[in-house]
């Protein structure tokens, strides 16, 4: 079944358009890669998913919906949440508040408090601690944790892996599978190819705000992947 | 003595001014509104209470049980309705809209009231005062309007940090792109923040009303009052306002002692000391 897709999607910031035609389809169940240069769209790409950026109604399809005119705060009721670029905690907030405060939308659904703790265990004893005390990639794990309370159908991952350390950025992705597993749909944005192609069965190459290229993961020629990556 | 007797007084006039200033503080802390009618939604307060307790006879503090709904209602349509429009376009239409809302509010009172300078009587409790050894005296209206205060920051207190409504306004003070991404629907949650700073408004302008005469011109001291006392405690801090209050009474009640006509200017030349000692006030919270 398909969950998302987008049809002929463009995006505008006042008068520059980041997004020409971008037809992308999710199916239920499945991770899907974004990849890109800096300013491909990739990030424009989940705004416009997520409600952040208007467009119009029918350009984005979810579950069958036009939801291109929704509200990110009505995106989020109806079952898409974001991880977004730059973690974006928080400040005032303790780790367990930012997680609470992403279900606030009190979608029902197999996650909570402790199911994320179980997730992350090292959230568990920081819980108390000022979400900006922590460490990049705790501070990941928080803001995926946070995305997670809303009981997504669709998890919109931008750029998990920016500035982490490698050994983080395993843990991350390894978590990530057992989000999958529980039947959850991810997009990931990200400009390391291999960690995303890695984790992903298929992946859009983005450029310049338009789809350049896309294709199963595996068994794919990454030298086209470069081609379409840099439009060389 | 009379130097503590006016510290003392000083400080609970403190009061008034940090209920006057809760309003402006959180309309400010939450979503950068400055509430330019603020002073003359404190005075509107005080004719509702002044209507109601005309109509059904009851004192004014009674009346508060009416005056409070209506101007919880008031300030959610306000903000929903009007306010939410000028968000998206920086600082500056906010500033001019409510300018605009200040000037229909007096000119509405002027129209429905007249000129003429009103007051609350609630009676007995007015001239009540307590009597301590060295002769200080110490009114019981001022040490109950303290009290209110006490209570009013007390309830803001556990409001904002220990309720999902406290966590979500912290959210979005923070960051009101990133709440929306996650669900908190921001134009409902400033209409409630509006009315909420509209209970408290309520709250002060009756109490302050009982005390002091007010007229439809009175707001624009109020809204200045309560500006000087959210910047010396300190933007977004809640406690900070009680002591910018009290800075604000001391100082008006020590410029009173030396001579009558310095009571105003002590309090502004204080605001200014401090402003430039501490530009971003005592105890700063809110960021940007």
């Amino acid at each position: 079944m398909t969950l998302l897709e987008t049809q002929k999607l463009s995006a505008f910031y006042g008068d520059f358009q980041a997004l020409f035609d971008i037809d992308v389809t999710v199916e239920q169940g499945e991770t899907v890669a974004i990849i890109g240069a800096n300013g491909a769209g990739k990030t424009t790409f989940l705004r416009a998913v997520a409600g952040a950026l208007e467009t119009a109604p029918e350009m984005v399809m979810f579950e069958g919906r036009p939801i291109g005119k929704h509200t990110a705060h009505d995106v989020v009721r109806l079952g898409i949440a974001m991880a977004p670029e730059g973690r974006r905690l928080f400040p005032s907030l303790s780790v367990e508040e930012n997680l609470l405060l992403g279900g606030y939308s009190k979608r029902p659904g197999p996650w909570n408090l402790n199911r994320v703790y179980d997730l992350f265990p090292r959230l568990r004893e920081l819980r108390h601690l000022p979400a900006t005390d922590l460490s990049g990639g705790q501070q990941q794990m928080t803001t995926v944790g946070r995305a997670l309370m809303s009981n997504p159908r669709l998890l919109l991952c931008d750029e998990l892996s920016l500035g982490l350390a490698p050994v983080v950025i395993r843990d991350i992705y390894d978590c990530l599978g057992k989000i999958t597993a529980e039947g959850t749909t991810v997009v990931l944005v990200e400009q390391d190819i291999n960690r995303a192609l890695d984790a992903s069965a298929r992946f859009y190459c983005f450029q310049e705000g338009r789809l350049a290229l896309t294709a199963p993961t595996t068994g794919f020629d990454r030298t086209a992947i470069s081609a379409a990556y840099f439009g060389m | 003595m009379a130097w503590l007797n006016t510290f003392i007084q000083g400080s609970l006039l403190g009061g008034i001014y940090a209920l006057f200033a809760i309003g402006l503080s959180l309309s400010f802390g939450i979503m950068r509104l400055v509430n330019i009618a603020h002073g003359d939604l404190i005075v509107l307060s005080a004719y509702v209470a002044l209507v109601v307790s005309q109509g059904t006879g009851l004192d004014p503090i009674s009346c508060l049980v009416i005056v409070v709904p209506v101007m919880f209602a008031l300030g959610y349509a306000l903000q929903r309705g009007l306010l939410n429009q000028t968000l998206s376009g920086g600082l500056l239409p906010p500033l001019l809209v409510t300018f605009g809302v200040s000037i229909i509010i007096q000119n509405g009172l002027l129209q429905g009231f007249g000129a003429y300078t009103q007051r609350l009587q609630e009676g007995a409790i007015e001239t009540a005062s307590l009597q301590f050894p060295g002769g200080i005296s110490i009114g019981v209206y001022p040490i109950v309007v303290f009290g209110v205060a006490l209570l009013a920051l007390g309830s803001l207190q556990l409001l904002f940090y220990r309720t999902g409504l406290g966590r979500a306004f912290r959210a979005v003070s923070d960051d009101a792109d990133t709440a929306e991404l996650m669900g908190v629907d921001n134009r409902k949650l400033y209409a409630v923040a509006l009315g909420i700073a509209m209970i408290f408004t309520a709250i002060a302008g009756v109490l302050f009303a009982i005390r002091t005469n007010f007229d439809p011109a009175a707001g624009p001291i109020r809204l200045i009052l309560a500006f000087e006392a959210v910047i010396i405690g300190g933007l977004g801090s809640m406690w900070g306002t009680l002591l910018g209050g009290m800075i604000l009474g001391i100082a008006q009640s020590v410029g009173a002692a030396l001579s009558p006509t310095w009571q105003i200017l002590a309090g502004h030349i204080a605001f200014l000391i401090i402003l430039i000692v501490r530009p971003s006030g005592l105890f700063p919270r809110t960021r940007d």
